[in-house]
């Protein structure tokens, strides 16, 4: 708690009532789940309950703050766990309000053994713990209510956080001292679905309040007494190495105080950021180009063809491809192409980090706090606890400030560490797009044998790019008889090949010295756009209609029928659109969802203009339907933003893009209106913050081949 | 002040190019009135300010439709900008949103909007002045005929050269080119075209 | 040099050709006012100047002279702003980082233009970027924020 008080302190926030719910840790507390959705009967595993008290805090003012494990970048997870809570807790939600847990071990995420935000998973993966804090928080405040007024807890109800027993009443702040001072319970029963009266309401953020008047706090808004800013010059070019430089000219800068190494580069460190800034465009710096030369996209791209020519590592492998392919009816050969592609969220990259006394504290907005919290530490020399990470607001994600190798954040450590200096590292929007840690290009070529009546038997899928496992912590789990599991994610096991009784997917994963990373839906944005085109160009070879040739492919699969159903019936499918445009549609199921999206376009001077665009959405279940939609419209604009903008060239490594001007965002006059519509389906519940992303691109690029014959077939979406 | 200062560098100019062409002939000045000059020279002037009219620095604020070109590319400008009511842009993104006083000083970087003590806007919708996609021929009676170009006269016509948005065209700022013809010899090629009597090509 | 700040006339030490965003944000600790591109492409820079929308990040803080400069946190002086109103109303922002700058575009839309269409609202936001794809919502709020305005006018 240490760690969110000083925070509060920091930001000159009201630190609100320190007396803490507590609820003791120890001996063997163990929850009994029951009540499962969609009444499965009482359920089960015995769990170790969770530490409520790391996670729940109620003032005596009734206020319920509730530490999130999570970070909140934009999906709204800052109100979707507040809600798990809120509903087994009964308290009043006008009352309850969030915070950044410190990083620790109690708040490392069960699904993935480390606190961290990625995967679209926080909210289902805290479906159950956030629930059960709720339930066992409820449970002591009612014991305790029940002393007070000499009764017991099952003669006593409860409403927005006040207890009554017949004419007398106790606010949950009333008893919070008395609760945590009690036993732990053994078990709690969670709420039965049908008397749930939070999870699937519409529900506002409470994050809004802040974010409306400019006094939320992203890392880029830390400030405190003492505390420098660095600017950072790091290699024009991928593989590129610093020879050496002269900082004279920066030293005489006004406002700049030191210049100091990094592992790559040269900082500059002053009192504020325009001075740090001036002096790095002061410093005069020698590079090496790489030994190879650096990557050249068009060279790259013609590798990228050469090994496309051979199925690489054998990802999925069913039945004697090439026999069947040679004996089919037909064939059809195509490549898809995808290029680099930068994050970008909006809040450029920054970091403070503050060195006293042998403990470390850094302030940024990141993804993965225990990666952060480990490297933190051996930079300094100190044990991961010693680091206190304080979670900002993250001014957007998309997967860039969730890196294993924490780049941004041991580089500043580093520099903190060089100078003895608390700095605060400040990226500029060219620094972001020429830094690395992009969305890998790729090429899938895609050979599909057909039979007389144009439906697959036989698919050949060679994709090439870089793996984003590779070398990482992850590549043990992800990376299988040389596959990355993330290149290839959707195809082996899209449903689509199911009745295929010959197939084959194979990756080629080229090392470069391009860092890559995962970007907003990670594999899915290029292997759903493979697949949905594929599938488009052969529905129009056997002269069936897009939505019925998917159809026939996916009977016995509900979920996709259903979700496939009623996107084309919400978009009016199989009606003349108005003149001059036409409808595309694409489904793709990810993180656990399945989401069908039919965009209608038109073609105005030979730029594609996307009017609509009609979402189905099976994620199981929903928790926040405000959420949801907010979160599919996003993920639409994210990926609408690659089908029709996103491209990184690169020539001798060196990154010819570099600000929104070059790399462009989608903007307010060319977002669609998109329609959003959820299945109740009940399956199990998936993920909502990137599902949505991948599906807009085919979609779009189908929508466009039905208005003008021409097949796009990579990306960004150019017109010939 | 403005008018004296326009006559002084009006006559000087015309001197410049009429007793230039002399001078190339090898023949002392024949009087102290040049003469008028031909249509051939006339229409080899408006060559010349057909060249800086179609530059970019020039042609992107005078689009063939509502949203300005920008860069040397003339590609359109990003952000979906357009002239609006006044040719100042739409509210939310008038010209002078983005487009200062002056061009940002050097440290801004490369790609930063330019701008200029007079605020930044395009030719208003009534009256577009438009260049690009414009013949020679057809841009040249565009220039000259008063309905179609602001109203006005050679006078003010030969004034718009000395407007700070027209002269800013020679001072762009970081990454564009400035339109490669000098303004003073602009200035000349407009007295030449004019005193011949503003001849434009079939 | 003095600059006239939310009501408010502030000294200001800062060279004068520093960009007026980094003078806000960083000498006088408004950090509402984000930094997002700095070269006036993406508006999360957006402040009012004698109440017209502009990009802080390539304005010289000395070219601001006598205007006066509102920024987020001045934006709403008797209570939210209709466009503040509205954004709660429309459950707008995600991430957040833009959503001042779209904010102080908006509300100066709805000024000049009391019921702005749908066109208006392309023409005027486009300045504006948000990667995290609030556009819809944006747009919703801020026909939103036109009736309130009007409903407060009455």
């Amino acid at each position: 708690m240490s760690a969110a008080v000083s925070r509060r302190g920091f930001l000159g926030q009201a630190a609100g009532l320190a007396i803490a719910f507590y609820v003791p840790l120890g001996s063997g507390p163990k929850v009994a789940q029951a009540a499962a959705e969609k009444g499965a009967k009482a359920a089960a595993k015995a769990v170790p309950l969770p530490p409520a008290n790391a996670f729940l805090h109620i003032g005596t003012d009734d206020s319920v703050t509730v530490l999130l494990a999570h970070s909140e970048m934009g999906q709204s997870m800052w109100t979707a766990l507040p809600m798990l809570i809120t509903e087994e807790l009964e308290c009043d939600w006008s009352k309850v309000r969030a915070e950044h847990a410190p990083a620790a071990d109690v708040y490392k995420f069960p699904m993935f053994g480390m606190q961290m935000t990625g995967g679209s998973s926080s909210t289902y993966g805290e479906f159950d713990r956030y629930r059960t804090i709720g339930a066992t928080a409820k449970h002591l405040l009612l014991e305790a209510a029940a002393k007070r007024l000499h009764t017991t807890p099952d003669r006593l109800t409860v409403d927005k956080g006040v207890i009554t027993f017949g004419k007398q009443t106790l606010t949950y702040g009333q008893v919070a001292e008395e609760a945590m001072k009690l036993p732990q319970p053994a078990t709690v029963k969670l709420k039965d679905p049908k008397d749930w009266k939070v999870i699937g309401h519409p529900t506002k953020r409470l994050d809004s309040p802040e974010k409306i008047d400019g006094t939320a706090k992203f890392g880029m808004d830390v400030q405190f007494p003492g505390l420098r800013t660095a600017v950072v010059a790091r290699p024009p070019a991928f593989g590129a190495k610093l020879v050496s430089y002269d900082d004279s000219a920066a030293l005489a800068v006004r406002g700049v105080e030191k210049v100091v190494r990094t592992t790559d580069g040269v900082a500059v460190v002053a009192k504020n950021f325009w001075a740090a800034k001036l002096g790095r465009d002061a410093l005069k710096i020698q590079w090496q180009q790489p030994a190879d030369g650096g990557v050249s996209t068009a060279k790259q791209i013609a590798e990228f063809h050469d090994l496309a020519k051979k199925p690489g590592a054998i990802g999925t492998n069913k039945g004697d491809v090439d026999a069947a392919m040679a004996s089919a009816a037909g064939k059809i050969e195509v490549d898809y192409g995808f290029p680099y592609l930068a994050h970008a969220p909006m809040e450029p990259l920054n970091c403070a980090v503050k060195f006293e006394n042998g403990k470390v504290d850094v302030w940024t907005g990141t993804q993965f706090q225990t990666f952060d919290q480990v490297a933190v530490a051996k930079v300094f020399g100190v044990k991961p606890t010693d680091v206190d990470i304080h979670t900002m607001f993250l001014g957007g994600g998309f997967g860039r400030r969730g890196n294993p190798k924490s780049d941004w954040i041991v580089e500043a450590a580093e520099i903190a560490k060089a100078t003895g200096l608390p700095i605060k590292t400040v990226w500029t929007r060219e620094d972001d797009i020429r830094g690395g840690y992009y969305r890998p290009s790729y090429l899938h070529r895609v050979t599909v044998g057909v039979d007389s009546r144009g439906m697959p038997v036989a698919w050949d899928h060679v994709v090439v790019g870089q793996s984003i496992m590779a070398g990482g912590p992850m590549e043990a789990i992800m990376v299988k008889h040389g596959v990355d599991e993330s290149s290839v994610e959707g195809l082996g096991d899209n449903p689509y090949l199911e009745s295929v009784s010959a197939k084959r997917v194979s990756l080629h994963s080229p090392k470069t010295d391009i860092p890559v990373l995962w970007w907003r839906s990670v594999g899915n944005t290029h292997t759903a756009f493979a697949m949905e085109c594929a599938i488009d160009e052969l529905a129009h070879r056997a002269g069936k209609d897009p939505l019925a040739y998917r159809l026939a492919l996916l009977e016995g699969k509900t979920r996709h029928v259903n979700a496939l159903k009623l996107a084309a019936a919400r978009a009016s499918w199989g009606t003349p659109p108005e003149k001059g445009r036409a409808r595309g549609m694409a489904i793709h199921e990810s993180f656990g969802s399945i989401v069908a999206e039919v965009a209608e376009v038109s073609v105005d001077n030979g730029v594609i203009r996307v009017h609509s665009v009609t979402c189905a959405v099976d994620c199981g279940g929903v928790v926040n339907p405000l959420g949801v939609e907010a979160q599919v419209q996003g993920s639409v604009a994210f990926g609408l933003t690659a089908a029709l903008h996103g491209e990184l060239t690169f020539e001798n490594g060196h990154a010819k893009q570099s600000n929104f001007h070059d790399y462009k965002p989608l903007r307010m006059y060319e977002m669609p209106v998109v329609a959003v519509h959820t299945i109740d389906s009940g399956a199990k519940r998936g993920g909502i913050g990137e599902p949505s992303t991948a599906p807009i691109a085919p979609a779009v690029a189908n929508a466009v081949f039905a208005l003008t014959g021409q097949r796009l077939r990579s990306l960004p979406l150019r017109l010939a | 002040m403005r008018h004296g200062l326009f006559v002084t560098s009006a006559l000087a100019a015309v001197a410049a190019v009429t007793f230039g062409s002399l001078v190339s002939c090898g023949g002392p000045p024949a009087s102290s009135t040049p003469p008028v000059p031909t249509r051939e020279q006339g229409l080899a002037a408006w060559g010349t300010i057909n060249t800086v009219l179609q530059h970019p620095r020039c042609r992107n604020c005078h689009p063939s439709g509502d949203a300005p070109l920008q860069g040397d590319d003339s590609r359109p400008h990003v952000m979906n900008v357009q002239r609006g009511p006044e040719g100042e842009g739409r509210i939310g993104e008038q010209c002078t949103a983005c487009h200062g006083p002056a061009n940002p000083p050097a440290s801004y970087g490369e790609h930063t909007p330019p701008g200029e003590a007079k605020p930044w806007h395009m030719p208003p919708p009534d009256m577009k002045m438009v260049i690009v996609g414009m013949a020679p021929g057809p841009l040249c009676e565009q220039v000259k005929d008063p309905s179609r170009n602001g109203h006005k006269d050679m006078k003010a016509l030969r004034e718009h050269w000395d407007d700070p948005l027209v002269t800013w065209g020679w001072n762009p700022g970081l990454g564009r080119a400035p339109v490669p013809i000098p303004h003073d010899q602009l200035v000349a090629a407009f007295e030449t075209w004019s005193a011949a009597g503003a001849p434009c090509p079939q | 040099m003095k600059l006239h700040i939310n009501g408010t006339v502030r000294d200001v030490e800062e060279p004068g050709d520093t960009p007026l965003l980094w003078v806000l944000r960083d000498e006088l600790g408004l950090v509402g006012t984000k930094f997002g591109c700095g070269m006036a492409q993406c508006g999360a820079c957006t402040v009012h100047l004698d109440g017209k929308p502009t990009r802080s990040c390539v304005l010289p803080a000395a070219s601001v002279g006598d205007r006066h400069v509102t920024t987020i946190e001045g934006l709403s002086k008797d209570g939210p702003h209709a466009v503040q109103k509205a954004w709660l109303e429309a459950d707008v922002v995600q991430c957040g980082y833009c959503q001042s700058g779209q904010l102080m575009t908006a509300a100066a839309l709805i000024e000049a233009k009391p019921d702005p269409t749908d066109n208006d609202i392309d023409a005027a936001m486009s300045g504006n970027v948000c990667r995290c794809g609030t556009y819809q919502r944006v747009r919703e709020a801020i026909h939103l924020a036109a009736k309130i305005r009007k409903g407060a006018a009455k």
